[in-house]
């Protein structure tokens, strides 16, 4: 089954690349709407047929390497099936939003799809090497399509995101590389090196690994201080590899730390989660700075993305303390990252599709180049509002459940870091609020590069069909969140109990 | 080794090459210009034999040929399939530019020699055979550098023979005092009589031989020759030499590191590391900023000999060293080999610039060399990216976690110049070369074929690897 979810994305971009020259370019461009469409009802029908008390499920375990320890082992839980079904509605809206994508659209097609397998690949993973597999490919993926179809400086940015992300890739090798020979028979199978504990009592070796492991992730999270190549990224990707980047590659950081770190190395997490915490306020906060002094509206929320993640990273610091909270608070702690994750995939997403709307528009994404624009398009305005307050967390959309669910877990054991983070929520309010009044209220100004089209068209119905699901997903998510918490809730506390150990 | 072994089918591989090198000078003389690609059919033949013969011997039990002058094991076997096939697909890249050559059959011959030396350096299990290997894979290869017979392939010949003959005698020299300490140069006595030896004598003696064989395999301090050699000489010989005596001469280090030094007072696996970390680095370095392909090709190479050395360092250290090494060895031949087919099938593209659209050209080509290029980065599936998972693990298993992070800072930065010959190949734009010559269509398919082996090497670690294991012959 999850075989089938993960390898069918390249099979039809396969399918795509050996097509004849003179196929019409609609036909990429409906082969690959339709086939993240059946993705989509495919996740669905595994979310349908899921037992939430049952741990991992749909297990698939195979020989691959097996003398270097290497085995295909996959399988869902509580953890990675909302962010699968996450990955596949972004995808699907990516898709949509690319409709009217013009500069070679079968490679394009092709590229996203390949990055979708990568993508599911990674969460369904249950041996390190087939997680590191698809950890590194996502990076390739993802540079090919930041050099391809990104702006001016395309080059330069995607040659430092993939540096930078290549750089914790291998530390994360390195990680991997010193929980297999840890353990003993040597293995790089996830639940076997769960079960086993192999670096409880060996504090040096483990806050190596740690170490090892915690810069791989961070990278790519990214945290403070290693976010550098997050906003050249951004900037000059196009705006649906901005939404994969931020909505889907980024949760590969978070989603490692609450897979492997955690479970994995629950003594040296212990040992050092109050510098896991430290670098998730100061994430928080620093995000939050940065992106209220932007001028460029994607950079802005590339930073608030920094901002997001540094929430996650407090919740599972905090989740450590084990002596002075109970066990549900933590628990709580860890849904909150989870549901943080989903969320901040649905609405960072919608949020750089709109930016990408903006820039088809003006050729610019500087804010201050903009004003007035409610006047001439009210719908691309209100759901750019929704999209913001959405994301700064205001109750009622997906973000509030995550954010208060984090904020409640992590006060606990770590009072004076979470009030602090509780900044943040102020500050990312007040630099939306700032660039919705900025950009879109006021006399209409528009900017006049030279070949910019006067007009400011509403957004067009291939757009809002992009955008809109997402929009809607975070408020069902925000207003009637148990669907999802009932799946993420039984992992959580597994999670928990196995840092506990 | 009680017995006296000297059963001719045991070095069947190396037989079957000397009689088709033999063989094709005598046809060469006779047969009509036009006809003498059957000198190279021949070796080709020669090649392929060779292959069943050493995949036939490698599922019977290790011996040793010839009074125990010749290791039939493991490394032996797996050197011998990946060198003779690396012959084939040079062979095969060189069928284009040689075709009614003036002196085609005797460029086939060189190259079996050349092929044949380096099968003797892998098998070794003796000093004296060592030399000997070390002589036959030069002196042919010395010749092929400079075969064009023009300015940069004189003088890739002439800093090639020069390096490689000084090598060469220090490389005797340390074998004469090695023998007056071991008492000997067969390497089971050498393993007993070394561990009293005086450590002074025993150092002499080992930086001689490391001298010669560093400068097989184009490692620092022995590289000096290896950009200049590879930018002088034609693509296909620049494979040849990158490639082949480069697999022999890693062996041949990696036996001597776990049979006759490994219990030797001298800190092998130190110096080793150190070199290997030296060659990752300095190559690494050099390569940044070269614009053309040969060259950057050519450092690079240089510095994947310093992750080579990395199992050699931890041979007796590790379990894991010596399936890592042969792996690693197995992965990098056929990728590297796959990237100079890419620079042969284009042989009017000089520098990077050249390569300037090729995606739109030749989107399949582009492909292999992205393959190919990422592959030598080691990024997963490629055969090389499972390579350097073993080396990495056999590294920090020996107790070398240092040099495992330095390779791996070492993977980062050798991803920069490697991106710098994809940039140009997959972007838009007319290249000014590729416009007008439509290029070598064997070599083109050699790269494809480099390229799927290398992605197939890959996924398909598992057995592999599982034949890789087994013990060496002492």
């Amino acid at each position: 089954m999850l075989t089938a979810l993960v390898f069918t994305p390249t099979a039809v971009a396969l399918l795509l690349l050996v097509l004849p020259r003179r196929t019409p370019e609609s036909v990429f461009r409906i082969v690959w709407v339709v086939s993240t469409a059946v993705l989509l009802a495919f996740v669905v029908g595994l979310w349908a047929g899921y037992d939430h008390g049952g741990g991992m499920q749909y297990e698939v375990r195979a020989r691959w390497i097996p003398s270097a320890g290497v085995g295909y082992h996959v399988g869902v839980d509580g953890l990675s099936l909302p962010l699968l079904a996450m990955t596949c509605v972004l995808f699907l809206a990516c898709a949509v939003h690319s409709l009217r994508q013009t500069r070679r659209v079968r490679e394009f097609a092709a590229l996203f799809l390949f990055l979708q397998t990568t993508c599911l690949g990674l969460f369904v993973s249950l041996d390190l090497i087939l997680f590191f597999v698809f950890f590194d490919l996502s990076i390739v993926g993802m540079y090919f399509v930041i050099a391809g179809w990104g702006h001016q400086q395309a080059a330069r940015a995607a040659l430092m995101f993939f540096l930078y992300t290549f750089i914790g890739s291998l530390a994360l090798l390195l990680g991997f590389i010193g929980l297999y020979l840890a353990a003993d028979p040597h293995t790089f199978d996830m639940v076997e090196l769960t079960r086993q504990n192999p670096l409880a009592g060996r504090s040096v070796y483990a806050a190596l690994v740690l170490l090892a492991i915690g810069i791989g992730l961070a990278v790519k999270t990214p945290t403070v201080p290693f976010h550098t190549w997050l906003p050249p990224a951004h900037t000059e990707a196009p705006a649906a590899g901005s939404a994969i980047l931020a909505g889907v590659l980024l949760k590969m950081g978070t989603y490692g730390f609450l897979r492997i770190a955690m479970p994995m190395l629950p003594d040296a997490w212990r040992d050092y989660a109050l510098v896991i915490v430290i670098v998730g306020v100061v994430s928080v906060l620093y995000g939050a700075l940065v992106a209220l002094a932007q001028t460029d509206f994607k950079r802005m929320i590339a930073y608030t993305s920094v901002n997001h993640m540094g929430y996650i990273i407090l919740a599972v610091g905090a989740a450590a303390a084990t002596a002075d909270t109970s066990e549900q608070a933590r628990s709580l702690a860890v849904t909150g990252a989870v549901t943080q994750m989903v969320s901040h995939g649905l609405l960072t997403g919608a949020l750089f599709l709109l930016a990408g709307v903006l820039y088809e528009r003006g050729r610019t994404y500087d804010m201050g180049a903009y004003s007035g624009i409610a006047a001439a398009a009210p719908a691309f305005t209100g759901m750019t509002a929704v999209a913001a307050f959405a994301s700064l967390g205001l109750p009622g959309f997906s973000g509030f459940i995550a954010e208060f669910q984090i904020f409640t877990g992590s006060l606990g054991p770590r009072p004076v870091a979470t009030s602090l983070s509780l900044l943040g929520i102020l500050l990312t309010a007040g630099l939306f609020l700032r660039a919705l009044q900025k950009m879109f209220l006021g006399p209409l100004r528009l900017p006049d590069a030279p070949g910019s089209p006067r007009a400011f068209p509403d957004v067009r119905a291939h757009e809002s069909v992009a955008v809109v699901p997402l929009l809607m997903l975070a408020v069902v998510v925000g207003v009637a969140p148990r669907f999802l918490l009932d799946v993420i809730e039984p992992a959580s506390r597994a999670v928990v109990e196995l840092l506990a150990r | 080794m009680t017995e006296m072994n000297e059963n001719p089918l045991d070095i069947l591989p190396e037989i079957l090459l000397a009689a088709g090198a033999v063989l094709g000078l005598l046809l060469g003389a006779w047969l009509p210009r036009s006809r003498q690609w059957i000198v190279g059919l021949l070796a080709a033949l020669a090649s392929t034999a060779g292959i069943v013969a050493a995949a036939v011997a490698a599922t019977e039990p290790a011996t040793a040929a010839f009074d125990g002058a010749f290791a039939v094991d493991p490394v032996t076997g797996t050197s011998r399939i990946v060198i003779l096939a690396g012959g084939l697909l040079v062979l095969a890249l060189s069928i284009g530019p040689m075709r009614a050559d003036p002196r085609e059959s005797e460029f086939y011959v060189l190259l079996q020699l050349t092929v044949l030396g380096a099968l003797v350096l892998a098998g070794a299990q003796d000093l004296l055979l060592l030399a000997a290997g070390y002589l036959l894979a030069s002196i042919p290869a010395y010749t092929l550098a400079g075969f064009r017979k023009d300015g940069p392939g004189t003088e890739a010949a002439l800093k090639y023979y020069v390096i490689g003959a000084l090598l060469g005698v220090l490389m005797l020299t340390g074998i004469t005092v090695l023998y007056a300490t071991g008492r000997g140069t067969g390497y089971p006595m050498l393993s007993t009589e070394l561990r009293e030896a005086p450590e002074a004598l025993l150092a002499a003696g080992t930086l001689g031989l490391l001298a010669g064989l560093l400068f097989k395999a184009g490692a620092v301090p022995a590289h000096f020759w290896v950009p200049d050699a590879v930018q002088g000489s034609t693509p296909p010989v620049a494979a040849l030499l990158t490639t082949l005596p480069k697999i022999g001469a890693l062996a041949a280090l990696f036996r001597l590191g776990a049979v006759p030094l490994a219990d030797s007072p001298l800190p092998w696996a130190a110096l080793i590391a150190v070199l290997a970390a030296a060659s990752m680095t300095l190559g690494n370095l050099a390569a940044f900023f070269q614009s053309d392909v040969k060259r950057l090709l050519a450092y690079s190479t240089i510095s994947q000999v310093g992750y080579l050395l990395m199992p050699v360092a931890v041979a007796v250290r590790s379990d894991e060293a010596q399936q890592a090494l042969l792996y690693y060895l197995a992965a990098y031949a056929v990728t590297n080999l796959g990237a100079f087919a890419v620079v042969c099938a284009l042989p009017r593209a000089v520098n990077l610039d050249d390569y300037r659209g090729l995606a739109r050209q030749r989107p399949l080509l582009a492909l292999s060399l992205v393959i190919c290029l990422l592959g030598l980065v080691g990024t997963p599936p490629t055969a090389v990216f499972l390579g350097k998972l073993e080396i990495f693990t056999a590294a920090v298993d020996g107790g070398y976690a240092w040099l495992a992070v330095l390779a791996a800072v070492n993977t980062v930065a050798s991803l920069f110049y490697y991106l710098r010959w994809i940039v140009p190949a997959v972007s838009r734009g007319e290249g000014t070369v590729l416009r007008d010559g439509d290029g070598d269509g064997t070599a083109r398919v050699v790269a494809y074929a480099a390229a799927t082996a290398s992605l197939g090497l890959g996924l398909a670690g598992g057995p592999v690897l599982a034949m890789l294991s087994g013990t060496l012959t002492r």
